[in-house]
């Protein structure tokens, strides 16, 4: 691709014919009223989505056949880029003749590929992908004011990547199944973040509420730590030698309990182990602001032993000395 | 109706007289004017009359240097890491002003040296979209190393008091660097009268040739090479020296001084019966006043009709125009220039630029009024928000 990206600037070549066609003369263009619905014995149904400040804005109008809930007529207006009016415009083609509920299924994704002049040529680069969304979107919307429901009735998953339509689910599993370790990576399997790149940090064209870079760290980390119970798990804690019953407890300090003092400037070094009776016996001495503090003698030194319990899977009594 | 070419800020067409200055150096002129043969000799004599045109067109004197760069933003990057290098990392300051509105090369630049521990102070701009002296004045402090604000903006076209800021840079004995770019051929740019110490330019956009630019640093300052190399430009500048360039550049600059007169009279005449014929619209926003601004430039919002959408119905008819739309750009964001003026967030999806130049012709003013009405009134047709 390095090539190719190098002089830059162009964008308006990589739209499709049909986007193009559809920018100078888009048919659908325009509005429906009651007026239109009474002559087709339609229910009309306007719904808008997008606001002029965000860049992009879209109106749907439908005629829908209240007994056979079958789109008749479909029209839009937009405040948008070429992409956007194109994609309006295929969008409102495309959902002539479908039921609502068929309808509720057209993704960006459709709209993008009937734009499309050959199959395998992507209708418009990939950020601009991001403008299809809209017609994603206001769809929905006119569905839910159609059958009289909230809108969140209609959500079924999680979406991170709105231009790819690549949910949470799938960016997790791809990561997990993978051992996947960069966004470059996450894109590279799934094509979220391959697109308007919104998804993935914030300070992107558009505020989203699922990042990539936050989906990959929280995913690793909890690989991480099902890997390092794995490791525990196989051996019992009363089996082990020292020197690995002494890693396993510095471990949990480390990971557990050490970030908590540190919050409050205190933190805890691990001097001795006992065992006597069953019981594991830990000494520990305070380090910084812990030192001194009143309720290190008391709820400091039984959140140790409570987490200390919890993952080695043994009786813990813990001592300040 | 040919053609019409309204994206001068951009970049302009190439003077046919510079054009026709710059052909002997292909085929004929070619020697490098470094060697000591006659190849490379020979076009000593017209290195100097460009060199001498450069300093007259900008009044700068003999113990000047004006260096020959590639483009402005190799200029403005010397500059910025120069004072980096000499004075910063040497600890004696840390911090640079600038403006929320320069081009990116000065803007991605400053954010660079930030990533390497320089503060540096972002001025916004006022309800005209000026930068005021007062507000560096206010900024500088005692570790301040440069000022860099631009001489006019390559978006709105809205003359910064640079003459005023210069002094103000003056009195407090600090650095001051000027990227006039838009300047040059549509201001009158006088190095004796406007105390700068560095001022960077741009050829193409003053009729010369691309890949060209230059440096003015004020008699008695020094900045280490951003380009280590040769000794070619008493080694401040090294790399073969672009003959023709240098020659075009300099015929360029000595017709935009000529033409001062008719850019201010004739090109301004033009923009502002453009500007008028486009107020006529309903609905638009013209950023800044006219008589604040260079001559060749109007910035207008339509209300409803977002950027991309109009230059896509302006270029189909023939028309060349600039839009800030975020639409528009490779990463979809918008430009930080219309973010930065703060007009609303409308702007920065509905703004288009259109930029004349002494070759711009009435006719093309009246084709631009008509197509530009109509493709307005297209897309409101289909909008949602009009």
């Amino acid at each position: 691709m390095a090539k190719n990206d190098l002089i830059g600037g162009a964008l308006w070549e990589a739209y499709s014919k049909k986007v193009a066609a559809r920018m100078d003369n888009p048919k659908n263009r325009g509005e429906l009223t009651e007026a239109d619905a009474k002559k087709l014995g339609g229910k009309l149904v306007i719904a808008d989505h997008g606001a002029e400040s965000c860049g992009d804005a879209v109106r749907l109008y439908w005629v829908v056949d209240a007994k056979t809930n079958v789109i008749k007529a479909a029209r839009f207006k937009s405040f948008g880029c070429g992409t956007a009016i194109a994609s309006s415009d295929m969008m409102s083609d495309l959902c002539v003749g479908k039921t609502v509920d068929e309808a509720a299924k057209i993704t960006n994704i459709d709209v993008e590929k009937a734009l499309r002049d050959t199959p395998e040529t992507p209708a418009v680069p990939p950020q601009k992908m991001h403008c299809s969304v809209m017609a994603y979107d206001v769809i929905k919307k006119a569905v839910a004011q159609y059958k009289g429901v909230d809108l969140s009735a209609l959500e079924t998953e999680t979406i991170v990547c709105e231009c790819g339509r690549v949910s949470l689910g799938t960016i997790v599993d791809a990561i997990r199944l993978n051992d996947l370790k960069t966004v470059e990576d996450i894109t590279h399997y799934t094509k979220a973040g391959g697109f308007c790149k919104s998804c993935i940090a914030p300070g992107g064209h558009e505020k989203r509420q699922h990042y990539l870079v936050d989906i990959l760290r929280d995913t690793r980390a909890a690989m991480e730590k099902e890997k390092l119970h794995a490791g525990m798990e196989t051996q019992e804690f009363s089996s082990m030698t020292l020197v690995r019953k002494l890693k396993a407890v510095e471990k949990i300090l480390n990971e557990d309990l050490r970030p908590m003092l540190a919050a409050d400037g205190g933190d805890v070094e691990l001097v001795d182990l006992k065992e006597s009776a069953g019981v594991v016996e830990i000494h520990v001495q305070y380090r910084g602001a812990c030192m001194g503090c009143p309720s290190a003698g008391t709820n400091t030194l039984s959140a140790i032993e409570t987490v200390l319990g919890q993952k080695l899977g043994v009786k813990i009594k813990v001592v300040a000395v | 109706m040919d053609r019409i070419y309204l994206d001068n800020n951009a970049t302009t067409i190439v003077d046919p007289l510079v054009k026709q200055a710059m052909e002997p150096y292909w085929c004929e002129r070619y020697g490098n004017p470094n060697s000591l043969h006659t190849f490379g000799t020979e076009v000593h004599p017209d290195l100097r009359i460009a060199m001498n045109r450069l300093y007259r067109g900008l009044n700068a004197q003999e113990g000047d240097d004006i260096l020959i760069t590639s483009c402005a933003t190799e200029s403005n990057n010397t500059v910025l890491k120069g004072i980096y290098f000499d004075l910063i990392k040497k600890g004696k300051k840390n911090h640079i002003v600038t403006t929320t509105v320069e081009h990116p090369c000065v803007a991605n630049s400053c954010k660079f040296l930030e990533s390497q521990g320089v503060k540096v102070t972002y001025l916004p701009v006022n309800a005209d979209a000026r930068v005021e002296a007062d507000a560096v004045r206010h900024a500088i402090t005692d570790k301040t190393a440069l000022v860099s604000v631009m001489w006019a903006n390559n978006e709105t076209g809205v003359i910064f008091p640079i003459k005023e800021i210069a002094e103000v840079c003056k009195a407090k004995g600090v650095l001051f660097h000027t990227d006039a770019v838009q300047a040059i051929g549509k201001v009158r740019v006088d190095l004796q009268d406007v105390p700068a110490d560095f001022l960077s330019l741009s050829g193409h956009k003053f009729h010369g040739p691309k890949g060209v630019g230059a440096l003015f640093v004020r008699k008695g300052l020094k900045l280490p090479p951003l380009l280590h190399g040769g000794e070619q430009m008493s080694g401040k500048r090294a790399g073969t020296l672009n003959v023709a360039g240098i020659v075009g550049m300099g015929l360029a600059m000595e017709l935009a001084s000529d033409n001062l007169g008719y850019e201010n009279k004739e090109v301004r005449r033009l923009r502002d019966k453009l500007e008028d014929g486009l107020l006529k619209i309903k609905d638009v926003l013209v950023i800044s006043r006219r008589e604040l601004r260079v001559p060749n430039t109007v910035f207008i919002s339509v209300r409803g009709v977002e950027g991309e959408a109009l230059l896509w119905d302006l270029n189909k008819s023939g028309i060349a125009a600039s839009t800030g739309s975020a639409c528009a750009s490779e990463s979809l964001e918008a430009n930080p220039v219309i973010k930065a003026i703060g007009l609303g967030s409308e702007l920065s999806h509905t703004g288009i630029r259109l930029s004349l130049s002494r070759f711009t012709t009435e006719e093309e003013i009246d084709f631009a009024i008509k197509t530009f009405t109509e493709a307005a009134g297209r897309l409101r047709s289909i909008s949602s928000t009009y």
